[in-house]
């Protein structure tokens, strides 16, 4: 056994290889799940620090309001532009405000804002969260009785819950004004026919759908941001690349996860 | 024989193939000044972070006041933790929050303590280490280093508790505010009865706030004996230590 490790020293193996990466790739979400169960569990039950969770709402909610809101004007304004060349096609161009609002409301509205925040919002908390691991400010905490996961994580975590559905929210109403004013002032839409047809056509559930995906995609960002700062490799270079794991992280799960609850609600009929 | 305050008994503790801690037994006595010395990159702060029980040992026992508290959670860790106390080597302030609230941070954490009579509490402690009221509300980051490190002695000190760690309580300050800080880990000892466990390059402070002085060397306390015996330990490793001499059987680190 040894004899033969020795001798097949710097010979890639391509199974061993595949076998090491999906191990590694089960532990890391094994690793994940657990420290996700510790914050929910922390998040859920007190004791609960108000100060803390009130200040990061702040972080994550308000502070957004400018990323979000121009993120989703853009879109907004693209997604009419486009919808009218192509339906232009086959002559339905009085469908670009219903088309506008059900894209945003259920679909771009959230990610969008779960995009913008995977950058402002997760990469942030893994790189504040990991200067204080790797500066012991963590052990730090312990050392004086209090949890990291109730003084840390679950603020953030419940912050971000909060947070989301209401920045979607804005990030929606936004979003159609921007499809209204290119259609308005660019394509020769009536105003009031176009608010009209707007709120006529969006229903409840379209709404709700994209707020039920916010909530998921606050969880991702919160976990995601937290999880890797926790297990944050110490330097400047450790914190840097905590950052970049947990953005690049949270956005695949946000797009994997918008994939498999639209999935979902289109089952459902939602 | 009372029983120890803290007693580690074979701690082993490794990180990947590097073997840091091979057999750590040491106990401190209730109201017992301990002063651990050993070259940079022993394993002294890992030895105190296993005590503390934020690194498990991967073998060997901890024992505070006679109960395991090894792989200890919950309300058992919670006990012990709120009876001791740490300065760590870095200092480890919060930045996100001011000076006294660093300090005063386990009063208004217990919850038992309004926020301003910890203020207070806070202001009072700070004086013991020779910070004015005036930088209480400032933060970390707008004070010096060495102010940095007497802030969190303050916080490590400011519960009574009755166990505490100095990790390098000296370094980096000026002799005459080193002096006092001595003076203070004395005071914890003498007039609080506290057991305290310090580690530290500093021979002078070693002497004087010692009543006994281990050595750690290769994850392993080589020698332990009486403060006074230090200089004639009869142990070439301490000797050599404790005379900062490059030759001996003591590799220099290159
Ligand atoms: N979290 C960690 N992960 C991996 N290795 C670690 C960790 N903490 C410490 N080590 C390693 O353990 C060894 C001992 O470190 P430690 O900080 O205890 O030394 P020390 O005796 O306190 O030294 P100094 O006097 O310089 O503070 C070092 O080789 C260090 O690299
Ligand atoms: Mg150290």
């Amino acid at each position: 056994m040894s004899n033969a490790s020795t001798r097949n020293r710097g010979i890639p193996n391509p199974l061993a290889w595949i076998g090491a990466a999906a191990l590694g790739l089960f532990g890391e979400i094994g690793r994940l799940a657990v420290f996700s169960a510790r914050v929910k569990a922390a998040a859920f039950s007190p004791r609960w620090y108000i100060g803390q969770i009130w200040k990061q709402i702040v972080q994550i909610g308000f502070f957004s309001l400018p990323v979000v809101g121009m993120s989703a004007i853009f879109i907004g304004a693209a997604l009419a532009l486009n919808i009218y060349q192509g339906s232009g096609r086959f002559g339905a161009e009085q469908f670009v405000p219903n088309i506008v609002v059900l894209g945003i409301t259920r679909e771009l509205g959230a990610t969008i804002t779960a995009l913008m925040l995977a950058g402002r919002v997760s990469a942030g908390i893994s790189a504040e969260i990991g200067a204080m691991r790797v500066t012991e400010q963590i052990d730090a905490l312990e050392s004086l009785s209090a949890s990291p996961y109730r003084y840390l994580y679950a603020p953030r975590f419940l912050a971000a819950l909060i947070a989301l559905p209401l920045l979607v929210l804005v990030a929606d109403i936004i979003g159609v004004m921007g499809g209204w004013a290119v259609s308005v002032f660019g394509l020769g839409f009536d105003s009031t026919v176009y608010l009209r047809n707007t709120l006529d056509f969006v229903t409840r559930n379209d709404i709700l759908t994209g707020l039920i995906k916010a909530v998921v995609f606050g969880a991702v960002i919160a976990l995601m941001g937290c999880y890797q700062g926790d297990r944050s490799k110490a330097g400047a270079t450790g914190v840097g690349r905590a950052a970049t794991l947990s953005m690049v992280g949270a956005a695949v799960l946000v797009l994997a996860s918008n994939y498999i609850m639209s999935t979902i609600f289109v089952e459902v009929g939602l | 024989m009372t029983t120890p305050i803290l007693s580690l008994q074979n701690v082993e503790k490794r990180f990947g193939k590097n073997h840091v801690l091979r057999g750590v037994t040491l106990d401190v006595a209730p109201g017992e000044s301990l002063v651990v010395i050993g070259g940079s990159g022993s394993g002294k702060s890992v030895m105190l972070k296993n005590a503390l029980g934020l690194m498990t040992p991967d073998s060997g026992k901890i024992l505070f006041n006679g109960e395991d508290v090894t792989q200890a959670k919950g309300k058992t860790r919670a006990r012990m933790r709120e009876r001791v106390g740490m300065l760590f080597q870095s200092g480890a302030l919060f930045d996100s929050l001011t000076v006294w609230e660093n300090v005063a941070f386990r009063l208004v954490n217990s919850g038992v303590v309004s926020r301003a009579k910890a203020k207070d509490r806070a202001i009072e402690t700070l004086s013991k280490v020779r910070l004015g009221s005036d930088v209480a509300d400032l933060y970390p980051a707008e004070i010096s280093g060495g102010m940095q490190k007497r802030v969190s002695l303050a916080r490590s000190i400011i519960s009574k508790p009755d166990l505490i760690f100095f990790d390098e309580p000296t370094t980096g300050l000026d002799p005459i505010t080193a002096d006092a800080i001595n003076d203070l880990i004395i005071e914890q000892v003498r007039g609080l009865g506290a057991a305290t466990v310090t580690i530290t390059h500093d021979m002078a402070s070693a002497r004087k706030i010692a009543d006994e002085v281990a050595m750690l060397f290769e994850g392993e306390i080589i020698w332990r004996g009486k403060a006074s015996d230090v200089d004639n330990s009869g142990n070439p490793y301490v000797d050599q230590f404790v005379h900062g001499r490059a030759e001996g059987p003591i590799q220099p680190a290159l």
